[in-house]
Formats: structure tokens, C-alpha cells, sequence
């Protein structure tokens, strides 16, 4: 690894004040260290965030539960307000790496970097999430942009997500034998009027899938999607699962998810 | 007092394992210390056109930069490969040369070229990255079935093909074949794995300018042959002047037997900077350097009568090597494969050919079992294929077939002393409740699954290797093992074990043992290993001979101190040493109630001039001190065998795989410490069924190493497994005076197939390579559908 210099900010308007082109905010680090340590990226300086007491901590209302960037996931998969007000995002967290991680990975973290295989981001698009920074208040459907890229500015830090409460929820994921990340996951929640199906894993962002949102908006079963026969076209392969069997994947866990609903 | 033999003793060496204390290489520091960091190639296959130091060196902190050009000015030797195979047409095999850091040519990617040596490591790494290497890359050879039509790797070498092997007759299977009422065949690939011991490989290696004398720690499973195998070969230093120290070791599975460029390099550099290197494997290193285990690709078929009696058996293989021959990577797809793939059948004729090709991947050697789980799983998955074909019950086919009466001289080299498959078998059907399976396969059913069980009837060939054996095989070396028991005058007892520990209790179980036969309290026995100052020699720990050849050193050791403490009793109490008996660590003279414990025998064997006796203890002829070695090389393998059954369900819709059941009963002969043989028997099995269903190491066409990290080499996890079901039925072994055979490496040979037999009978009878992932099962489950589709 690559010497940096290493700064804790004590809040966000002195993270960002740090923030310059070759920063990185630090939170649990569970992927930015790993990637300097194989040198994949490197930095010059590292603003750690765990700091800031405003960034950690679970509120939740009647409409919607509030999660610090800087939440753990272990916090959030423990969080008996979470289990009570939207139970599989408790088992989303619980489902996160592996102990180790989720004893240091955050909620904020792992959206910044929109891995195109993890397992938040399809809870923000699914639980219509607002994304609140140091700057603005972004929309979940704007937020996630591409393969690792995010509407996040340079220096804009993420203060917390929040969540609104469905009627009901699942998310079931398919993961890689390996490392454990989603091959593919699906996040089904039921809103009063309507139902999103955030998919991710399959492609190179995480996606609400149109398609299958229609038909479980208009009947809420998995009988509504069974057999429905997906594009798989933009969808990844890799020496783990080709894209066809991502596309019946989305499907089968789809139907999972309503079922355990 | 109590045997201690038999009982689950608790581990020794848990407490300074569970509290941190545990010393391993990379914990060894030594003052003044360099690090080390490998220049490696990138390509699988290039030839050097220029290498520059230049920029490198002027790198800060950079005390050294040696090449392929110094260490052959040196004539520093490469590695090699230990076993001499001989082709069908008589030819010896060919092995190109491996030098320690390549010269002109790379092979595989991680095929070091150049060594950086820095006062720090962060240095070592900044510098090693500005080393200037152009390669010119060429054409790549990774497929293990094309290898021979690839282009050639090593001038000289035609078709890339080491040897051409052939182990039984094949006009006698012609004969057996053309009698027959069917012939079952089948193709598999025994893929290829990478043996990810915990602790990565790691040497320091020092000088001493004063006694001219290298000392060597490192990862090593058998030290004594490790310093053996630079000193005659490498000509590193002579074997006074060379010492190997192999502390804790984190884990082997036969990946740390090989000596390896990186200990050459860096105990040949210790001298020449005059100072301490350090070097430890990061991860990615391992993956890309380790050796790795099986990748074979096979055709077999086997003749049978219609009521199911086998006739012959055929087995066609082509087995990788990968870059270089190594050590044991000769002998692994020869010897300790062929002759057991006939598995536990009466078998009239068969043979075992092997192709042994050279490919630009990392070496093949020696992996947890090495040649009989490819062995097994060659002839169990034909005999499951033969159960489905005839329709005779799996179980019920196997039992034909087994032998009637032992010895059981099997059909290509093995004399099997002991055994007893049809009680193995009996007893795994009833702890497998194999009667209610069908049962349980409605209720799957039921619910959309797909239920399948599968069943393994295994024996292997452990405790290697005996000369005799051997010798008659016309190939290489015998490897016995050495023990020495030394007394202090005060009563406690060193044993000196020349087998080595990376993980398989010897300071509990050898413990056990010596506490028995010289009846002294099991605290004050130390076992000690793993140093080649402390002993004469060793072979080293591998192929499942610790206990059955080492363990048996102990014993006849310290029969020998008893023998002497008989003639030292006899003398100090006035008897006949004919009338001297020794029980439970006292030495009685019969008819009388004159004795000496073994705790005085030894003090007066050390100072032979006890007050109030004015006479010498010892006998004439004996020596002063009580000490005895014993060199113990076995008249023949040992064989533990079993019957292993496996019940997977598959959710047809996303092609997991839930092993829901697995038994494993297993005739081990003698069982020292039970927990210690559940151990093995876990890890074992882990192994075995990761790679049935999870672990693959997978190369590109152009030798890039896909799977070089746990991102994406699948390592079985404790959430993978079920309860491990697991019973013994056991008759001694006749060879040895234990009676014991050997545990190490069962699970990791029977779990293979017994797991595909499970996973392809839920299948149908379709065929699915391993590791049985989700796509393939997903995939083999729409075939099935389509097919019964079909059928109705």
C-alpha cells in the first residue's frame, strides 16, 4: 500500500472541507482498503467519517426509517426498531459479507460505491429511498447512475438513507458461492398503490424491473411472473452464472421474494 | 493404570494455539533482517529478452537484486522432481530444468525471475515494481486434453509429454472385455484444485559468516527432505552446514512438502548479502505459486456380466503437471493412482494408462489424498453408472464384488492385509437409514425437489511408502521414519519424531502412545519435530504415514528402552533379566516383590553411582544414559477403507445443491485418540466436498489464473455442510504392531464421488462435471424436465 495521509474529520462540514481530487472518505473501509492494498486505487489522503457522531444512529417514524451513513450493518441487521418496521431490510444487513465486514462495513459506504453486486442498493431503489448528503436530497431512482458511479459530487459526503416503510417486503438473493455477494438479488416491496422490484447483481447498476413491477402491481402473487421470460441481453456473465441463467435467476428469486412476503 | 491409547485426550498443543502463542515462520524475526519480495511473471509463457536492474536499484532501502543469471552462475540447482516414472516403451520420463529464478525462459504465471532485497518490506515492494523485465509472450498451453497437440513448452520435450505410462495388461482386459455382457464407460475431470492451507508458505533464511552455517525456518511438512533436497540438488550448503527449522505450521495438505524457489533463493542470498531475509506469501502468491492438486481428465470403462460380476476394467487418463515435474507430482498420477483404481473389487483384469502432460499452469503435485481421490473417483463413479445401467442396487453391486477373504490380493499391485467391506458397508446403510431414502425422496418431491443419494466404497494405499513395496515397483525410494526416546535422569521423556505436525495432533497422539508403552504420566512427555538439529533424519508427514510409519518408530523405540531397563533392573536388584517384567512403568521381577519404576531405572542409568550401593547399575555391555532411536521401515502399506453415503436435495429452479445427510463409516484400524481422528475425518470430508461442489481452479486460455482469490475460488464453508454422520467398524491392520492404518486423507478421497453419485442420481443419470455449481445443476435440471416431458 501507498503511503496517505490519514485525517478524522469531527463533522461533515470538515470532511468535506478536506475532500479534494485524490481523497476518499473513510468509513469501514471494507472496500476502499482492500483496493489500495492491491493497489487498484490509490490516494493521497483518507478522511475518516466514523467519527461523526451525527452520521451513525437508527430513527424511525411512522413513514420511514432513518439510517446513518456511518451504521454499521451489524447495527442495522440488530436494530429491533428496523426488524419491527421493515424486517428484510434487518435481513439484508444480516446477509452482508461476513461477520468481519459487518462488524465494520456501513450502509453509506457500500452505497457510495455501488458495487454492482451489492445488496443495498436494491433496498434503496425497492424502499423508494431518499438519500440525504451534506448538500441536497437525492431521489434513490437518481441516485445510482452506473457501474460504481453515483450523482455523489466530488467532496458531497452521504448523511443518511431513508427509507419508507412498505406495506410488505423480502429480498432474496442468489449469491456467488465465493464471495458471497449477489449473483443476483431481488428486493420486492408492496407500497400502497404500487410495487417495485429492484434487481441487483444482474447488470452493471441495480435496476427496478418494470416488467415485473406491472404484473405484482396488478396481482400481487408470484403466479403474476411465473415463467416470465426475461432479456437477458444486458445482463452480466461471468465465470459464475452467464446471463441467461441471471435472467430465470431474477425470476426465480423474484417469486421467492413474493412468496415470503 | 488406564490405557491412554483410545481415549480423546485433549489436545497439547490447543492452548498455545487457542492463546496466540502458537510460533509460526512469519512470527520469526531475526535482528538485522531484510525482506524479500518476488519478481514474478505475469505471462504464462514468454521467453526473457531483457531484464534491467538498473532503475530498481537505485530504489530506496534496496540492499540486493539477484536474477536467473546470478543464481546460475552459482550453480545453484533447480527443483526437481523426486519419483523416476518410466514410460510403457521403456523410455524414462523427461523433465525439463526448473531453476530457482527463471534465466530464460517463464512457464506460468508467478514463475519468479528476479528477487529484490530491501531493509523494509514496503521498500522491497516500491523497488520490485520498478524492476524492467521484457518478455516476449508466446503462445500459451493451459487445456489439459489438447496439451499434447499444443505447441512445445520445453525444447525437447515432444507433445509436452512427460511419460506414457502403463500399469497392469491390457491383453488380458482385451480377453475380459470380448467376454463380456456389457461394457459400462464414462468420461470425467478430476478438477483442479488449490490446496489454500491457512498459513501461507513464508521462509527467513540466515547466515551465520562465523560457522558458515545457513539456517532455514519455513512452512515445510518435512524439513529433513527439504535440506536433503538443497544440499544434494540445489547445492545451496552442505547438510552440516544447512539446518531446517519448520516450527508451527499453519496446514499443508501436501502443498508444503515441495521445496520451493522462494526457500533456495532466499537461504543462497542470506549468504551472499550476509545478512537475514524474510519473505512471506501474500495470498494472491499462494493462489498463483502454491502447488496445485488433481486435474486429470479420464476415460475409463468397466466389463461386467449381466448379473452384475465385474471382468475388467480400463482406465485411459491424461494427468496435468503443469509447468514443472515437482517432488511428488511424478509419482501422485502413477503409483499412488493406478493401483488403487480398481478400488475394493474383485477385478480379473485391468489396466491404468497415464499421459502426463506439461501445461503453462502452476505445478501439480501431491494434494490431500494425491492419486486416490482421482483413483476413487474414477471407479466409484462407474461402478454407481454400472448399478444404474444393470439396475441392480448400488449397494447390493458393490457387495458382489468385494473381495471374500484377506488378504485381498488386488488386481494391479496392493496386498490388503485387513479389512472387512461387507460389515463397512452394512453398517453405513444403517447409520445412512439407506432403506427410508425413497421415502424421503417422495417428500423432496413433494415439494418441488429433486432428492438424489449416492454411495462410495473406498480403500487407499496410506503409511507411505515401504521400500520392499516400492523397490518392487521398480521406481524411487522407500521412505521409513526414525524416532528417538530420550530420558533425562529425572524421568521425563523428549520423543523425537521424525514425521512433522502442521495440524495432525502428533504432540497429543504420539504422547498417548509413548505414555503406554513406558507407563510415565503423559505431562512429562514432550514430542519434538521439525528441526533438523534435533534429529537424525525424518521423511516428513504426508500420505497418512505419521502414525502408521512414525507412530511406529515411537513404539519400537521405546520397546528398546524397556528392553535396556529390564538388564538395568535385573542388575541393580540381583535377578535374572529373563525374570524381569515391566507393567504400567515398573519393572517387577516375577515371584518376588523387588521393583524399580522406570523413573529410577533412567536416574540410574544417568548416575550409575547411587549412595549405599557400592557397585555400578549397569550391566556389562551397557552403556551409561537411556536413549534409543529406531529407524522403522514397514513391510507394507496400510489400507483403511470404508463406505461413505451422501443424500443431496436440488431445488430444480436454481440449481442448489443442499447436501442435506452425509455418513461416513471408516475402518481405520486402531483409533489412538478418537477426537483427534473426528478432526480428520471433518477436514478430510470438507475437502473432499468442496471439491464436489464448490472449489474449481480455472485458467484462461492464455494462462491468466481466473480464480486467484476467495472473490472467486469458492471455499466450502461451515454453512455448507450438514451434521457429519460418522462411525468406524475396525480389524487391526496385520503389518504393524499398532494395528493402525491411517485417517488423514478418507474424507477427502470417498467425499468426491459419494457426493456426485448423490448429486447425478437426483439428476437422472445425467452427467455433471465437477464442481456441481448452480448453473450446471440449473441447466441439467431443464435437460431432465425437457426429457420427461418427452417421455410422457
Amino acid at each position: 500500500m501507498k503511503d496517505f495521509n490519514y485525517h478524522s474529520a469531527k463533522d461533515s462540514k470538515e470532511a468535506s472541507k478536506l475532500a479534494s481530487s485524490s481523497s476518499a472518505f473513510l468509513a469501514g473501509g471494507m472496500t476502499t482498503i482492500p483496493s489500495m492494498k492491491l493497489g487498484l486505487a490509490t490516494y493521497k489522503d483518507l478522511i475518516d467519517i466514523k467519527n461523526i457522531k451525527k452520521l451513525s444512529g437508527i430513527k424511525v417514524s411512522g413513514k420511514s426509517v432513518t439510517i446513518g451513513a456511518a451504521t454499521k450493518h451489524v447495527e442495522v441487521s440488530n436494530s429491533k426498531d428496523v426488524k419491527k418496521a421493515i424486517p428484510s431490510l434487518s435481513s439484508l444487513a444480516e446477509g452482508i459479507g461476513d461477520p468481519q465486514v459487518r462488524n465494520r462495513g456501513t450502509i453509506g459506504g457500500s452505497i457510495a460505491n455501488n458495487d454492482p453486486s451489492a445488496d443495498y442498493p436494491s433496498a434503496c431503489i425497492a424502499l423508494n429511498a431518499t438519500i440525504h448528503t451534506n448538500e441536497r436530497k437525492i431521489e434513490a431512482a437518481k441516485f445510482f447512475k452506473g457501474m460504481f458511479e453515483t450523482a455523489l459530487k466530488k467532496g458531497e459526503l452521504i448523511e443518511a438513507i431513508e427509507f419508507q416503510i412498505p406495506e410488505k417486503s423480502s429480498y432474496q438473493k442468489h449469491p456467488n458461492p465465493a464471495s458471497r455477494y449477489a449473483i443476483v438479488g431481488v428486493y420486492v416491496a408492496k407500497h400502497k398503490g404500487d410495487v417495485n422490484v429492484a434487481v441487483t447483481g444482474a447488470k452493471s447498476c441495480v435496476y427496478n424491473d418494470k416488467e415485473m413491477s406491472k404484473a405484482l402491481s396488478g396481482n400481487f402473487s408470484s403466479s403474476s411472473i411465473d415463467g416470465m421470460d426475461l432479456d437477458s441481453s444486458e445482463m452480466n456473465t461471468d465465470m459464475h452464472a452467464s446471463a441467461e441463467f441471471r435472467a430465470s435467476l431474477v425470476v426465480t428469486q423474484a417469486k421467492k421474494a413474493v412468496d415470503a412476503c | 493404570m488406564a490405557s491412554l491409547v483410545g481415549s480423546r485426550v485433549e489436545r497439547k498443543e490447543d492452548k498455545r494455539f487457542l492463546t496466540g502463542k502458537g510460533r509460526y515462520t512469519a512470527d520469526i524475526n531475526l535482528a538485522n533482517q531484510t525482506y524479500a519480495i518476488f519478481v514474478r511473471s505475469p505471462h504464462a509463457r514468454a521467453s526473457i529478452k531483457k531484464l534491467n536492474i538498473d532503475k530498481a536499484l537505485k530504489s530506496s532501502g534496496v540492499v540486493s537484486i539477484l536474477t536467473g543469471k546470478e543464481i546460475a552462475d552459482d550453480k545453484i540447482g533447480g527443483l526437481i522432481a523426486g519419483w523416476a516414472i518410466r514410460s510403457e516403451d521403456g523410455t524414462e520420463m523427461k523433465c525439463p530444468g526448473n531453476p530457482p529464478l527463471a534465466k530464460d525462459n517463464v512457464n506460468f504465471v508467478g514463475d519468479p525471475v528476479a528477487v529484490v532485497i530491501a531493509e523494509s518490506l514496503a521498500e522491497a515492494k516500491e523497488a520490485a515494481e520498478k524492476v524492467e523485465v521484457d518478455y516476449k509472450v508466446l503462445k500459451a498451453v493451459t487445456s489439459t486434453a489438447d496439451a499434447m497437440n499444443g505447441d512445445t513448452i520445453h525444447e525437447g520435450i515432444d507433445k509436452n509429454l512427460c511419460f506414457d505410462w502403463l500399469l497392469g495388461d491390457r491383453q488380458k482386459v482385451k480377453e475380459a472385455f470380448d467376454k463380456a455382457d456389457k461394457v459400462i464407460s464414462i468420461d470425467i475431470i478430476n478438477n483442479r484444485l488449490i490446496p489454500n492451507a491457512m498459513e501461507p508458505r513464508a521462509c527467513v533464511a540466515d547466515y551465520n559468516a562465523a560457522s558458515e552455517e545457513i539456517t532455514l525456518y519455513t512452512t515445510s511438512q518435512n524439513p529433513h527432505l527439504s535440506r536433503l533436497i538443497m544440499s544434494a540438488f540445489g547445492n545451496v550448503a552442505p547438510e552440516h552446514k544447512l539446518r531446517v527449522v519448520a516450527p508451527d505450521v499453519g496446514g499443508g495438505f501436501g502443498s508444503k512438502i515441495n521445496v520451493y524457489n522462494e526457500d533456495i533463493v532466499c537461504s543462497w542470498a542470506a549468504k551472499k548479502i550476509n545478512r537475514a531475509i524474510k519473505w512471506v506469501a501474500e495470498r494472491s502468491e499462494s493462489f498463483l505459486t502454491d502447488i496445485h492438486g488433481r486435474d486429470h481428465v479420464t476415460h475409463a470403462e468397466l466389463a461386467v456380466t449381466k448379473d452384475g460380476k465385474f471382468l475388467g476394467f480400463k482406465n485411459e487418463t491424461i494427468a496435468n503437471l503443469g509447468a514443472y515435474a515437482r517432488v511428488f507430482g511424478t509419482v501422485t498420477p502413477t503409483y499412488l493412482f493406478g493401483p488403487c483404481a480398481t478400488g475394493v473389487y474383485e477385478i480379473p483384469a485391468a489396466y491404468t494408462n497415464v499421459k502426463a502432460v506439461y501445461t503453462n499452469t502452476a505445478p501439480v503435485d501431491a494434494y490431500r489424498g494425491a492419486g486416490r481421490p482421482e483413483a476413487t473417483y474414477t471407479i466409484e463413479r462407474l461402478v454407481e453408472k454400472a448399478s444404474m445401467e444393470l439396475g441392480i442396487d448400488k449397494t447390493e453391486l458393490r457387495i458382489k464384488n468385494f473381495p471374500t477373504a484377506f488378504p485381498f490380493k488386488q488386481t494391479l499391485v496392493h496386498t490388503v492385509d485387513s479389512g472387512d467391506y461387507v460389515a463397512g458397508m452394512e453398517k453405513a446403510k444403517q447409520m445412512a437409514d439407506y432403506k427410508g431414502f425413497e421415502a424421503r425422496r417422495k417428500e423432496s418431491e413433494a415439494k418441488g425437489k429433486l432428492r438424489g443419494i449416492g454411495v462410495t466404497s473406498y480403500f487407499e494405499a496410506c503409511g507411505i511408502a515401504p521400500s520392499a513395496a516400492v523397490m518392487s515397483l521398480g521406481c524411487g525410494v522407500g521412505l521409513w521414519e526414525s524416532a528417538e526416546v530420550r530420558f533425562n535422569p529425572t524421568g521425563q521423556v523428549t520423543v523425537y519424531t521424525g514425521s512433522h505436525s502442521h495440524g495432525q495432533s502428533h504432540q497429543t497422539t504420539f504422547a498417548q502412545i509413548a505414555a503406554d508403552e513406558l507407563g510415565v504420566p503423559i505431562e512429562n512427555i514432550d514430542i519434538v519435530h521439525g528441526d533438523t538439529d534435533k534429529g537424525t533424519f525424518g521423511m516428513g508427514t504426508y500420505g497418512s504415514r505419521s502414525l502408521a510409519v512414525g507412530g511406529i518408530a515411537i513404539v519400537n523405540a521405546c520397546k528398546k528402552i524397556v528392553e535396556k531397563g529390564k538388564r538395568v533392573t535385573a542388575k541393580m536388584l540381583e535377578a535374572n533379566p529373563e525374570d524381569v517384567e515391566f507393567k504400567d512403568g515398573e519393572f517387577i521381577v516375577s515371584k518376588s516383590n523387588k521393583k524399580k519404576t522406570i523413573g529410577e531405572v533412567a536416574f540410574a542409568c544417568y548416575l550409575p553411582g547411587v549412595r549405599d550401593e557400592m557397585k555400578s547399575p549397569l550391566p556389562e555391555g551397557d552403556e551409561p544414559g537411556l536413549k534409543e532411536t529406531s529407524f522403522y521401515d514397514p513391510s507394507n502399506f496400510s489400507f483403511p477403507a470404508g463406505t461413505h453415503i451422501a443424500e443431496v436435495e436440488i431445488d430444480p429452479e436454481t440449481g442448489h445443491v443442499k447436501l442435506e445427510k452425509y455418513t461416513a463409516c471408516d475402518d481405520f484400524g486402531r483409533i489412538i485418540n478418537p477426537m483427534v481422528v473426528e478432526g480428520q475425518v471433518h477436514g478430510g470430508l470438507a475437502q473432499g466436498i468442496g471439491q464436489a461442489l464448490y472449489e474449481n481452479a480455472e485458467y484462461d486460455e492464455t494462462g491468466q489464473l481466473m480464480t486467484g482469490s476467495y472473490m472467486d475460488y469458492t471455499m466450502p464453508r461451515a454453512d455448507n455442510f450438514p451434521e457429519f454422520n460418522i462411525g468406524y467398524t475396525c480389524t487391526h491392520a496385520t503389518t504393524n504392531p499398532l494395528g493402525v492404518k491411517g485417517c488423514g486423507e478418507a474424507g477427502a478421497i470417498a467425499a468426491p464421488p459419494t457426493v456426485m453419485n448423490a448429486v447425478i442420481d437426483a439428476l437422472g443419470g445425467q452427467e455433471v462435471t465437477m464442481p456441481a455449481t448452480a448453473e450446471k445443476v440449473w441447466k441439467a435440471c431443464k435437460n431432465l424436465k425437457k426429457s420427461n416431458a418427452k417421455a410422457a
